[in-house]
């Protein structure tokens, strides 16, 4: 899950990291009065959504005067911002952070990930702030430091020290910044971050270290023990269908293709997307209804696919286990039937009692194209969705 | 032989009374010697019940010490599954599967920083779990798809897994030992520890590796493979399509940063000697093909 900017700020405030003062608001006039409550000469506005990239697209603009605020906030409300990271529909703007202008003498970058190789937190750091920290590790890795945190001492001061003269802190302000990345980790670790990247930490003229930029990304399977987090959820920031899926416990993810794949299984069902692609078709959407593949589960999947406008096809491929496979073939005809399905139906059971699964989809009277491999499975859902007819085993069609 | 568990390994199974510990844990029963090897469950509060005639025990320690067992499978809830390896680490014994998925991931950070320098094997968390078939299956796999054989199958998914066993038996090709590691980004062990022991398995000829988008972990198995493994493997990366910065259902199954790609992954693995495919429906014929 992730969060907007200001929230991440908010957030981080409370563990001691330093951010600039900030409001959020949600109109030109709470912009223009929330400059006029932090005082000052410059400020920036700021466009919250939840994407990189957003100083470029023109989603972020440094005003000078009362005017100019309002000037700006109300062209980037409601703008569609564009972005590397938003594709190229872009995203509304529905949300604006209102700052107090800082006075940057050095951008740099602090950043931390789940390491998998060391299984620890690791802290990265670097001289390059503002830019994309992948585009320095790509060109200048040497300006990259990192340090593996240890889980139980947490990130020790002679760490945070060394840390902040790598980068290039000045001396005086490095007590700051050890700081800063202490309270970073002990906010990344008491509420299970999965990523924290602050870009660009500055130090201002003033030698002081703020947190100019954060984003911050949450390990989805501990959000139960942060219901506060949970609150901040924007689901205005997620694609709809998945919003609708998440509420099925179905793990979807939408894609460009308009092939529909219906799997059990986060393995088999990306090998299915790409079996599909290989075939010269292109998925829909990655859709894991879970090892038990219950009639009440297909029958969501297959609602939420549906309202896809480009979806020609659907693919159900089921490897049954535990689950047999005329219990799904049966959960299968439900579903179809439910939603009065009008696009070919691909299905691919293999398993225990195939064969009895095979037959009930036959004597279904269903249009259901059955295949027997996956292989075939692709070949016939990529026929079915270019329109072409199966010339073989299409059965019951009337 | 085969490796990690056979017809000898004595099992606990941790979170026994919960709906999907009773249900596995029966169907496990069920396989092959299970009977035999399912010793013991333990749940807090309910120690001196039973369950399909085996033994209910507060704690692990205790029904290792009354039992003699030296693995344990973990069917516990995610908020205290970490716990409950903790505890199985504890009690030292050998072999912990856990089964659980949705575990916080910090919660593991914590767990394997704990099992620095302790002997136990930990596979998993959100494994299916590993089957010696014709012995044992301790896990959630369907065991009679399986058959007793020379092949060894190591993967970060389930049913994937079942897919690429299904295709071995499609070609009459039977298992030496079966070993879901899991699709979790913090987890016990990786393809790389599973590999060397197939490798020094007499009983296994050959491997199909199956593998998926998120972190480097098939990378660093294919690079040791290049000079190490003395057997034929085969690969298949899944997640070709997968778009990046999106979790593929698995926690693990994520390109972030542009890294962990399936096409790097693919490349790296043919680089070192492995043949791969990027067709899943190709696995058992292209090992097949390597015999």
């Amino acid at each position: 899950m992730n969060v907007h900017e200001y929230q991440g700020k908010e957030i981080l405030r409370k563990y001691g990291v330093a951010t600039p003062r900030g409001i959020p608001c949600f109109s030109v006039d709470e912009a223009v009065k929330a400059a006029e409550t932090l005082g000052g000469k410059v400020w920036v506005v700021k466009a919250q959504i939840h994407a990189g990239g957003r100083g470029k697209g023109g989603g972020v603009k440094v005003a000078k005067s009362i005017d100019e605020v309002r000037d700006y906030a109300s062209k980037i409300l409601g703008m569609t911002l564009v972005t590397h990271q938003t594709g190229p529909e872009g995203r509304l703007v529905k949300r604006l952070l209102v700052e107090e202008g800082a006075d940057i003498k050095k951008e740099l970058y602090v950043g931390m990930v789940v390491d998998r190789a060391t299984q620890r937190v690791t802290l990265m750091a670097s001289s390059e702030g503002g830019m994309d920290i992948e585009h320095v590790a790509e060109h200048t890795p040497e300006k990259i430091f990192k340090v593996s945190i240890d889980p139980v001492k947490g990130l020790s001061d002679a760490e945070g020290d060394e840390m902040a003269r790598k980068i290039g802190v000045p001396d005086i302000a490095v007590p700051q910044a050890r700081a800063f990345m202490q309270s970073l980790y002990k906010a990344f670790d008491e509420i299970d971050c999965s990523l924290a990247e602050i870009n660009p930490l500055i130090y201002t003229s003033d030698n002081k270290v703020l947190a100019l930029d954060a984003k911050l990304n949450f390990d989805s399977n501990a959000l139960y023990r942060h219901p506060e987090i949970v609150a901040m959820r924007d689901l205005d920031e997620e694609d709809p269908a998945e919003v609708e899926a998440s509420k099925f416990d179905l793990a979807y993810i939408s894609l460009d293709g308009d092939i529909g794949c219906l799997v059990n299984g986060a393995g088999l069902a990306m090998a299915t997307m790409d079996v599909i692609k290989l075939y010269g078709g292109s998925p829909a959407n990655f859709l894991d209804v879970g090892g038990g593949a219950t009639t009440e589960k297909v029958t969501e999947a297959f609602k939420i696919m549906l309202k896809n406008p480009h979806l020609k096809a659907i693919l159900v491929n089921i490897f049954g286990g535990i689950m047999k496979c005329d219990v799904i073939a049966n959960g299968v005809i439900t579903a179809a039937r439910e939603v009065q399905l009008k696009v070919p139906l691909v299905v691919r059971m293999k398993g225990t009692n195939e064969e009895l699964g095979r037959q009930i989809l036959k004597d279904s009277g269903l249009p259901i194209i059955s295949a027997n491999n996956m292989a075939e499975a692709a070949e016939r859902v990529v026929a079915a969705a270019k329109g072409i007819k199966a010339t073989e085993e299409t059965e019951g069609t009337k | 032989m085969s490796i990690l568990i056979d017809k000898n390994t004595r099992v606990i199974t941790q979170g026994i009374t919960g709906k999907t510990g009773m249900f596995h844990t029966k169907m496990c029963m069920e396989y092959a010697n299970g009977e035999n090897c399912f010793v013991a469950g333990v749940t807090p509060k309910k120690g001196g019940q039973s369950y399909e005639g085996i033994p209910i025990f507060e704690t692990v320690a205790e029904a290792k010490k009354q039992t003699g067992a030296t693995a344990s499978v973990i069917y516990v809830p995610p908020p205290f599954a970490a716990a409950a390896i903790d505890e199985a680490v504890d009690a030292g014994l050998e072999l912990v599967i856990c089964i659980t998925e949705g575990i916080p991931v910090r919660d593991m950070i914590k767990t394997r920083y704990r099992m620095q320098g302790k002997s136990t094997i930990l596979i998993g968390p959100n494994c299916p779990g590993v089957i010696t078939p014709e012995e044992i299956k301790i896990g959630i796999m369907p065991g009679h798809i399986h058959k007793k054989g020379r092949i060894g199958v190591v993967s970060r998914s389930g049913t994937l897994t079942y897919e690429a066993v299904g295709q071995l038996m499609d070609l009459g090709l039977g298992q030496s030992t079966c070993v879901g590691i899991g699709g979790d980004p913090v987890n016990g062990l990786k393809h790389l520890d599973v590999m060397r022991m197939f490798n020094d398995d007499p009983e296994t000829d050959a491997v199909i590796m199956v593998g998926e988008i998120g972190g480097d972990d098939e990378e660093t198995c294919a690079r040791w493979m290049k000079t190490h493994m003395r057997k034929p493997v085969i690969g298949f990366i899944a997640g070709v399509t997968a778009p990046p910065g999106k979790r593929m259902g698995h926690a693990g199954a994520i390109i972030s940063g542009g890294k962990g790609t399936a096409q790097e992954k693919l490349a790296v693995m043919e680089e070192c000697g492995i043949k791969v495919t990027k067709n899943p429906a190709d696995m058992g014929r292209l090992l097949k093909s390597v015999l």
